[in-house]
């Protein structure tokens, strides 16, 4: 036991929680991914160069790619908010994208069966969608806090099952007759309202600086934040304080899974407003991403969603400009992970002085 | 109702399932527990998998040899174990997050390079497969022939290399060295052993087990690949190991549970039975969720998890 909650502290050590990181690190790690990236873009035939100014064009090239812009770093602030918050927690919470199906199942539920005056639905809407994401994330959250698993793991499965739980209502009970496999649209007073006419930019994004600024507050200056980051600081000594580190876990990964669920929500209400399988195109794992580079803090979260919203929508045109296929995004964002991990434990450690000196 | 159990239960074709997909889980499980047993955890599994199944496919397409789509997938999976080893041992970043990146990495690298080697006609590029092999006097046994002697070389390899692999834990000298790695470098340092070295190589190692487990699923089951084909199949070997207590025997018992899982659900989903498909293909997550549940708090290696520099205090 001793040794699991040393390990653990050892864990968020070498990632940089218990020090402030270099604030350039994260530049340097997307740099040298996408210096990475362009070894492998060439090698699959395409002129990097030429990839990185479609894609750049592709994303913030016009006023109207700049709203697609934010409108798909939304949902990748939201969840990335919910990696931090577990993190912050020393819970590593992958299972993004299945509260991000949980989230969205319990918003068109809301959207679709309820029937409420405007104003008074979206709330309950995207309040619903928080509680999916809560309840689903609560049960990793207990099995770690409680059982000692692997919450990768266990978040892992739980994503492939929330999934298919998605799969099977769109195919049967909620698919809308006559339709392709999806659900029945929400109502009309159940939508995120256009802030920005011409465009798609919904409202959501108020939403989403809402949950930072709540998130950082919620991290920073409550005692429930505190607590939080203690048990992520040293489990161990927060025990002795007298801090129940059971419950805040749960706690921490089930208001994770709220946020994560709120993104699904938002998403319903703002872009797609029925539920479909393939819904989420990977934003619980875009999520890590953005979390790492943003720097495990909510504000950093916000400008990393946002160049990584960015990714994704110049990798569309970057798809058809050289050819390239929308996984590079993935092929960026695995290396940007990388490098960030070697970059915070290069700061840690410090480089190269494992060497044996002595010997 | 019975009937239909019975048949569903007791037959070769169940059996004979379980063993084929079982095989995979137990390559990359073996590889898992090797560098989990120096103290290296390593959920990059499915990554590694996922990088092994597209070069098998690939090159076995292109130069028209599936053994040389194997080869060339061992020689990926030592690369990737390799750069997987920087990261951790060398580095010492979080193994876990690292994984998890690694991950994400190879899912878009495998997808790029698919699209690289194959174009747009993927599906419509079957890639040679590695033939049956029939055990020669065995194979043609009256009921257990078929179905324990006519497989792929493969699933007779990965039961031999988990009995090796017991005796090189518990008999050699290399085995006392991976275990001491594993539960106190230091003292294992202190006495000699090259604590990186170690750790260097039972990861490469992993990488290559992992990787020949992907391979399987494409030129040994299927003649192609597609994104993401491994499906959590790394994620499930990596809960075998725990939910195996960190043995090699425990770990290729509950490989085979996981392997049956899979084989009951094809098979139930074969007889048309009223479940909803979504349903049976989650089961050997559930089951496997379940199985974790069961065991409980499975020790691993003290030393599991935690990055290690020689020489220092």
């Amino acid at each position: 036991m001793k040794s699991g909650l040393s390990k653990r502290l050892e864990g968020l050590r070498s990632i940089g929680l218990g020090q402030a990181l270099s604030w350039t690190l994260p530049i340097w790690a997307v740099l040298i991914a996408f210096l990475a990236g362009s070894v492998i873009i060439a090698g699959a035939g395409a002129n990097p160069i030429q990839a990185y100014v479609a894609l750049f064009r592709g994303a913030v090239g016009n006023g109207g790619l700049v709203a697609t812009t934010l409108v798909k770093s939304i949902p990748l602030m939201l969840a990335g908010l919910s990696v931090v918050l577990a993190y912050r927690a020393s819970v590593f919470n992958i299972g993004g994208e299945g509260q991000i199906y949980m989230g969205a199942l319990f918003a068109v539920w809301g959207g679709t069966l309820l029937h409420l005056p405007a104003g008074v639905h979206l709330p309950i809407v995207l309040a619903l969608g928080m509680v999916g994401g809560f309840l689903w994330s609560a049960i990793p959250g207990y099995l770690k806090a409680a059982r000692g698993f692997n919450e990768v793991i266990v978040t892992i499965f739980m994503n492939y099952i929330a999934v298919a739980i998605v799969s099977y209502l769109v195919h049967g009970p909620m698919r809308e007759s006559g339709w392709n496999y999806q659900s029945r649209a929400v109502d009309e007073s159940a939508r995120l309202p256009i802030i920005l006419p011409g465009t798609s930019l919904h409202l959501g994004l108020v939403v989403a600086l809402a949950a930072a600024v709540l998130a950082h507050i919620l991290l920073f200056h409550t005692t429930l934040g505190y607590r939080l980051r203690m048990v992520g600081f040293n489990a161990e000594a927060a025990r002795y304080a007298g801090v129940k580190v059971t419950l805040i876990t749960v706690l921490a990964m089930a208001l994770s899974g709220a946020l994560a669920g709120l993104a699904g929500a938002v998403e319903i209400a703002g872009v797609q407003f029925r539920l479909l399988e393939g819904f989420s195109p990977g934003w619980g794992f875009d999520a890590i991403a953005v979390a790492l580079v943003g720097q495990l803090h909510p504000a950093g979260v916000l400008l990393a969603a946002l160049f990584f919203g960015a990714l994704r929508t110049g990798a569309n045109s970057m798809q058809t400009a050289v050819g390239l296929p929308m996984v590079v995004v993935q092929v960026i964002q695995g290396l940007t992970v990388l490098f960030m991990m070697i970059g915070a434990a290069v700061q840690h450690y410090g480089l190269w002085r494992p060497a044996r000196r002595e010997k | 109702m019975l009937e239909t159990l019975q048949q569903l239960l007791w037959s070769g074709d169940l059996i004979y399932a379980t063993l084929r997909l079982t095989t995979p889980l137990l390559f990359a499980a073996l590889g898992g527990l090797m560098c989990e047993r120096a103290g290296v955890l390593n959920i990059g599994l499915e990554g590694m998998m996922l990088g092994g199944a597209l070069t098998a496919y690939v090159v076995a397409l292109r130069m028209g040899n599936p053994w040389l789509g194997i080869l060339a997938a061992l020689f990926v999976g030592a690369i990737t174990g390799l750069l997987f080893a920087v990261v951790v041992v060398t580095f010492r970043a979080n193994q876990i997050v690292s994984a998890v990146g690694m991950n994400i990495l190879m899912l878009g690298l495998t997808g790029v390079a698919l699209r690289a080697a194959v174009g747009l006609s993927i599906g419509q590029s079957p890639a040679p497969t590695i033939p049956i092999w029939e055990i020669p006097g065995l194979a043609g046994l009256p009921l257990i022939g078929p179905v324990l002697f006519a497989h792929l070389p493969f699933v007779y390899l990965v039961f031999v290399l988990a009995g090796a692999m017991a005796f090189i834990f518990y008999r050699t000298t290399w085995g006392l060295a991976i275990r001491a790695v594993g539960e106190n470098p230091r003292a294992a340092e202190t006495v000699g052993i090259d604590v990186i070295r170690v750790r260097y190589a039972t990861v490469v190692w992993s990488g290559i087990f992992a990787a020949v487990g992907g391979a399987i699923l494409s030129i040994g089951y299927l003649n192609t690949f597609q994104e993401g084909l491994t499906a959590g199949r790394g994620f499930i070997a990596f809960s075998a190991i725990i939910f195996g207590r960190y043995t090699p025997l425990g770990t290729l018992l509950a490989s085979l549970l996981f392997g049956f899982t899979d084989a009951l659900q094809l098979r139930i989903q074969a007889f048309g039975v009223q479940i909803p498909y979504q349903f049976l293909v989650v089961l050997p997550y559930i089951v496997t969720l379940l199985a974790l549940f069961v065991a409980g708090r499975s020790k691993g290696p003290a030393a599991s998890g935690l990055p290690y520099a020689p020489g220092e205090e």
